[in-house]
């Protein structure tokens, strides 16, 4: 890695780490900590494929996938608004699901797979639905964009997929693509400038109905 | 965030048996909640256990013609489920009354059941409470506590489950699957599963350390028109302030559970006896023994009005 890391493990971090091992190897004795012994770490390698790309990672456990993202590989696109699973600006799609990315560890995610909105598309090759936030004036600021559109493009695929919501008619039959569907599954996606309007109008052109 | 030490566990006995040789582990499944809890420090585990590979994502019939549905079930998946959403409606519209989308895409059926309460005192490090430090004292009694709950309070707690799926849950009679740390397995009726507070309110369910929730099990369907109403500050994306789940059958018998009023989903057998003569009535059999707040005393006549509106559509 080309950029040093400052989120690296420090000495002192190290020391406390060597001295909570031993206190959890105390304290579960015998078999379990022997069992359990080459698990006994502060750190864990993980690996993921972010957007096609393999990345080997050794991270603090306490590294979410959001930090992992951010700190370690480098992809700034998605953002860390709340950090507590409030506001959606870090929502990332893992193994073909949204997810938000601050409220889950990246060790959690070994051999996952994860697209972020630079794995969407880019400059001169852009997803439908990010030429259609463009379009639509999707954004002011744009800090909850990247969360908005990773929640846009999985939220055509849930309802393509029959995945209910709170506003879905009839539990049995297929859920309909209508905008009341759209704004429903994206109120975990806060945007503080009050696009919310044009960002409906954005992925309804994409999804082929008037808003 | 405190540092952790962090395993994959291989099978249910090795969870299990990790978890209660280590007063200080945590099982980690979804991490919603508890990941939220941990970067607050409210929640201080120093070894996590992750059950994510264990298998116990599968939703399958049980042969009495009920359900059996894995501890790891995420939301989503449980609430699109289809003998769910034919059999057991009530389920999944609790479910997507839940959360978001991205939370209930990770969010699990245990997990739900043991998330902790969203009052805004325990999630203040700053303000005495009982559940997150015991003995310290209970800011919402004498605060602001027009969230918290009316019935089955103590004087050491007023706080609320935040759940939705538990609402339904409690109201189709599931039970909890459980294997303790010896590998013995138990059930446990989802109305014995959470405590009231009592003056030990940290202390929130019946499981032991160690014991870990393999799944929860459905009785087989019971029919009639299953409606869940959710009364809340916004239209999506917020906890109940009032909810009812309700299943309604054709002769106006039925039976009901509440959320956003107790310390558990609130389920009275004189109420679902007393639902055929209206929603005052049942309503207030219901909550016969409230003590409320002066903030929240309303939650009274919401649960009334809210069961009323089921009522009617029921009959619709």
């Amino acid at each position: 890695m080309p950029i040093h890391n400052k989120l690296e493990i420090s000495r002192r971090d190290l020391l406390v780490s060597s001295a909570a091992t031993v206190v959890v190897a105390g304290a579960a004795g015998g078999a379990a900590a022997q069992q359990a012994g080459n698990e006994m770490s502060l750190s864990s390698k993980v690996s993921l494929t972010v957007n096609g790309a393999r990345h080997e990672l050794d991270v603090d456990n306490r590294t979410t996938l959001l930090d992992a993202l951010r700190e370690h590989i480098h992809l700034t696109g998605t953002k860390k608004g709340c950090d507590h699973g409030q506001c959606g600006a870090c929502t990332v799609i893992v193994d073909g699901r949204r997810v938000n990315s601050c409220l889950t560890l990246a060790v959690m995610h070994e051999g996952g797979q994860v697209t972020t909105v630079e794995g969407l598309g880019q400059p001169g090759n852009l997803h439908p639905i990010q030429a259609a936030f463009v379009k639509h004036d999707g954004f002011q600021c744009g800090y909850c964009t990247p969360g908005q559109i990773c929640s846009s493009v999985a939220v055509l695929e849930e309802i393509k997929a029959n995945i209910p919501s709170h506003v879905t008619g009839d539990l049995t039959a297929q859920v309909e693509l209508v905008p009341a569907e759209i704004r429903e599954r994206m109120s975990g996606n806060i945007c503080r400038c009050g696009a919310y309007s044009n960002i409906i109008d954005a992925i309804s052109e994409v999804a082929g109905i008037r808003a | 965030m405190k540092a952790f030490t962090y395993e994959r566990a291989s099978s249910v006995e090795a969870a299990a048996q990790a978890a209660g040789s280590n007063p200080n582990a945590k099982f980690i499944a979804g991490g919603t909640n508890l990941l939220d809890l941990m970067k607050l420090e409210i929640e201080t585990p120093t070894h996590l256990i992750d059950v994510n590979g264990l298998g116990l994502d599968k939703i399958e019939a049980t042969s009495d013609g009920g359900l059996r549905i894995g501890a790891l079930v995420c939301n989503t998946d449980l609430a699109a489920h289809d003998v769910v959403r034919r059999d057991y409606g009530l389920l999944s519209r609790a479910l997507v009354a839940g959360a978001s989308g991205q939370l209930r895409n990770v969010a699990t059926t245990a997990g739900n059941l043991l998330q902790r309460t969203r009052c805004p005192y325990f999630y203040d490090t700053a303000q005495p409470c009982n559940k997150r430090a015991p003995g310290s004292g209970c800011s919402a009694i004498g605060g602001f506590s027009r969230q918290h709950a009316v019935v089955g309070v103590s004087d050491a707690c007023i706080a609320t489950h935040p759940s939705d799926m538990a609402i339904a849950m409690r109201t189709l009679d599931a039970v909890v699957e459980t294997r303790n740390k010896d590998g013995v397995a138990r059930t446990i009726p989802i109305a014995d599963f959470h405590r009231l507070p009592g003056d030990t309110p940290h202390i929130e369910t019946v499981l032991e350390r160690g014991e870990i929730v393999t799944a929860v099990l459905l009785p087989p369907p019971i029919g009639g028109r299953h409606i869940y109403r959710k009364v809340r500050d916004r239209a999506s994306y917020a906890f109940a302030i009032v909810s009812v789940g309700a299943v309604i059958q054709a002769d106006g018998k039925g039976r009901f559970a509440v959320g956003g009023v107790a310390h558990k989903p609130w389920r009275l057998d004189a109420a679902d006896a007393a639902l055929p003569g209206g929603a005052r009535e049942a309503a207030s059999a219901l909550l016969a023994d409230a003590r409320p707040t002066e903030q929240n005393k309303f939650k009274i006549d919401l649960v009334e009005r809210t069961l009323g509106a089921i009522i009617n559509e029921a009959r619709g």
